[in-house]
C-alpha cells in the first residue's frame, strides 16, 4: 500500500522538522520524532495476522472430521460443537440448564474469589514489602502456603467448609493470592536503589517515597503477577467447580461426562478459554494505561 | 558516626566543612582523614583516578552515607546531580523536577527551573523519551529548583557525547553564575575541571593531595596557554606522566 507508506514518510519528515525546530539552541535534541502513523497502523493490523493459525487449525479439524479420520464420539467436529453451543444458549435443558446461566454462576465465583484473594495479597505484599518486621511476620507463612499443593487442599476444605460455595471461593482466592503476593512483594523490594537515593536527597517523607517511588516502581511486576493470578484463579475455578457443584460451567462438564457428551464438554471448555482470554486482555489494557511511561522504550 | 551539624554560627560562612573524614569498606580505608572547606559560591572540582573515593566523599556530603566517621558540616540545602539522571520514569518531567519541593507553588517553580535549562517544551514529556542531554538537564533543574547552598555534581557529564558535554559545561556555568551555589564537581576529566572550577583538588589514597586555584576569567578555552602548567601538574598528581617515558 504505497499511499500509506507515503503518509508515513510525510509524518516522519514532519517529526524531524519539529525536532529541528525544538533544538535550534541546544546541541542535543530529542532523538525520536513523533511515531510515524504507518507504523502504528501496521501494529494494529498485526493482531489479525495472529488469527490465521488458530483458524487454520479449526479448519483442519473440520476437514479431518468430515473425511471421517476423527471419530465423532471422541472429538465431535467444530460444526457440531457450534450447534451444541447454540442449543445450550437457546434452550433450557434439564441436565445442563442454559449456558449463560452456567457462565454467570462461574463468573460470580471467579469475581468473588479473585477480589478477596487479590485484595488480601496486595495488602500482605505491602505489609511485607514496606518493613522488615512485616516481612518477617508475613513472608514465611506465605512461602509455606505457596508450597502447599493447591488442589491437594480440596479434601481438607470439604471437611472444614462442607461442599457449598465457601470452599470453592477459598480455593480460587488462594490460587489468585499467591502469584500476586509474590510479584508485588518482589516488585516493591526490587525498586531501583538509585531512585530510592533520589528520594533521600530530595528529602521526601516516608509516605512520599512510597507514593512516588516504591509503588509506581513495583507496579510493572505487580501487574505481571496479576496476569499470573488470573491464570491460576481460572484453573482453581475449573477444578473447584467439578467437585460437588450443582451449577456453573464445571457442573456442566461433570454432567456431560456422565452422559458421554463430549460436545457439551468442549463448549464449556471453550467458554472457560474465552473468559480467560477476555480477563487477560483487560489486564493488558490496564497495563498499557498504567504503564504509559514505558511506551518510550516499548515503542 | 560523623557529626552532622546544621548550625551556621560555629563554622563561620563555609558552605561545607569536612575534618578528618574517614570511610572504610571491609577494613580498607577509602577516605583516610579528608579535610576540606568549600566557601559559599565557590566552584570546586575534585579529580582522582577511579576508586580513590571521590564519589564516597560526595555521597557523604549528600547525606547518603551514614557510615563515615569524622566531622562533616553542611549548613544549608544540598542538592545532587548524579552520573545518571535518575529521573523517575513514571513521573513526567515537570513532576520530577518538583519532586519533594516545599515551595508555595511547586509546579510554577519547577516550570521556571525547566525554562532555565531550556526544557520549556518538554515539561509534559516522559523521562524515557528524553535524550541523554535533555535528561541530564532535567536532573540539573531538579537540583537547582531547591536553591541549594551546596550543589554536588557526581560526574554528571561523563555519559554524554562530546558535543552535548560542551553545551552542558556552558549551561552549568550560566546556572552557577545566576544562582551562585557552592559547587563540588567530581570528575575524572582534567580539562572539564580546568574549564569550570575556581579551585581544583586531587584526591589520592583517601586524602586530598593537591589543591590549587584556577586564576583565569571564564569562559575558558581548553587551549588557553594559562592552563598548560596546571594541567601538567594535575596529570602528574594523577600519576599520568606527561613528559613521555
Amino acid at each position: 500500500m504505497p499511499e500509506a507508506a507515503d503518509a508515513g514518510l510525510a509524518t516522519l519528515q514532519e517529526g524531524r522538522d519539529e525536532a529541528a525546530g525544538l533544538t535550534s539552541v541546544a546541541i542535543d535534541g530529542p532523538y525520536t520524532g513523533p511515531k510515524p502513523a504507518a507504523a502504528a497502523r501496521r501494529r494494529r493490523h498485526r493482531g489479525w495476522y495472529r488469527l490465521i493459525s488458530p483458524v487454520a487449525v479449526v479448519a483442519l479439524w473440520q476437514l479431518l472430521s468430515s473425511a471421517g479420520l476423527i471419530p465423532a464420539d471422541k472429538l465431535p467436529p467444530p460444526t457440531t460443537v457450534w450447534h451444541t453451543a447454540v442449543s445450550l444458549v437457546t434452550s433450557n435443558s434439564p441436565a445442563y440448564g442454559t449456558l449463560q446461566h452456567a457462565m454467570l454462576v462461574s463468573l460470580e465465583r471467579m469475581a468473588v474469589g479473585f477480589t478477596v484473594g487479590g485484595s488480601i495479597a496486595v495488602l500482605l505484599a505491602l505489609v511485607a514489602g514496606l518493613s522488615r518486621l512485616g516481612e518477617n511476620a508475613v513472608d514465611p507463612l506465605l512461602q509455606i502456603v505457596r508450597m502447599l499443593p493447591l488442589f491437594g487442599l480440596i479434601p481438607v476444605f470439604i471437611v472444614w467448609f462442607g461442599i457449598g460455595e465457601l470452599p470453592k471461593i477459598i480455593l480460587i482466592a488462594l490460587g489468585a493470592a499467591i502469584p500476586l503476593y509474590l510479584n508485588t512483594f518482589a516488585g516493591i523490594r526490587g525498586v531501583d536503589a538509585k531512585l530510592a537515593e533520589v528520594g533521600r536527597v530530595q528529602r521526601l517523607t516516608r509516605a512520599e517515597t512510597i507514593r512516588h517511588i516504591v509503588l509506581p516502581g513495583a507496579l510493572p511486576q505487580a501487574l505481571t503477577g496479576l496476569r499470573q493470578s488470573l491464570g491460576v484463579a481460572w484453573l482453581a475455578l475449573v477444578v473447584a467447580e467439578q467437585v460437588n457443584a450443582n451449577a456453573g460451567l464445571g457442573f456442566m462438564i461433570s454432567q456431560a461426562t456422565q452422559f458421554l457428551r463430549n460436545d457439551v464438554i468442549l463448549v464449556a471448555l471453550a467458554v472457560y478459554a474465552v473468559l480467560g482470554l477476555i480477563t487477560d486482555a483487560l489486564v493488558r489494557l490496564l497495563e498499557r494505561r498504567a504503564l504509559a511511561w514505558r511506551r518510550g522504550i516499548l515503542g | 558516626m560523623a557529626t552532622r551539624d546544621s548550625g551556621l554560627a560555629d563554622i563561620g560562612t563555609a558552605a561545607a566543612r569536612v575534618r578528618g573524614l574517614t570511610r572504610a569498606f571491609d577494613g580498607r580505608a577509602v577516605l583516610d582523614g579528608v579535610d576540606l572547606d568549600i566557601a559559599p559560591g565557590e566552584f570546586v572540582a575534585m579529580l582522582g583516578v577511579s576508586g580513590t573515593g571521590k564519589s564516597t566523599l560526595l555521597r557523604a556530603l549528600a547525606g547518603l552515607d551514614r557510615e563515615v566517621t569524622g566531622e562533616l558540616t553542611v549548613p544549608g540545602t544540598v542538592a545532587v546531580a548524579f552520573q545518571e539522571p535518575r529521573l523517575l520514569p513514571w513521573r513526567r518531567v515537570l513532576a520530577n523536577v518538583g519532586l519533594g519541593l516545599r515551595a508555595q507553588d511547586p509546579a510554577a517553580a519547577a516550570r521556571r527551573a525547566l525554562d532555565e535549562v531550556g526544557l520549556t517544551d518538554r515539561t509534559e514529556a516522559w523521562p524515557l523519551t528524553l535524550s541523554g542531554g535533555e535528561a541530564q538537564r532535567a536532573a540539573l533543574a531538579r537540583a537547582l529548583v531547591r536553591e541549594p547552598s551546596l550543589l554536588l555534581l557526581d560526574e554528571p557529564f561523563s555519559a554524554l557525547d562530546a558535543l552535548t558535554r560542551i553545551a552542558m559545561h556552558r549551561l552549568v556555568l550560566r546556572l552557577w553564575e545566576s544562582h551562585r551555589p557552592a559547587v563540588l564537581l567530581v570528575t575524572h576529566d582534567v580539562d572539564e575541571a580546568l574549564i569550570l572550577a575556581d579551585r581544583v583538588l586531587v584526591l589520592a589514597s583517601g586524602r586530598i593531595v593537591f589543591s590549587g586555584p584556577v586564576d583565569l576569567p571564564r569562559p575558558r578555552d581548553r587551549d588557553n596557554p594559562g592552563l598548560t602548567e596546571l594541567r601538567h601538574r594535575l596529570l602528574t598528581e594523577l600519576g599520568v606522566n606527561t613528559e613521555g617515558q
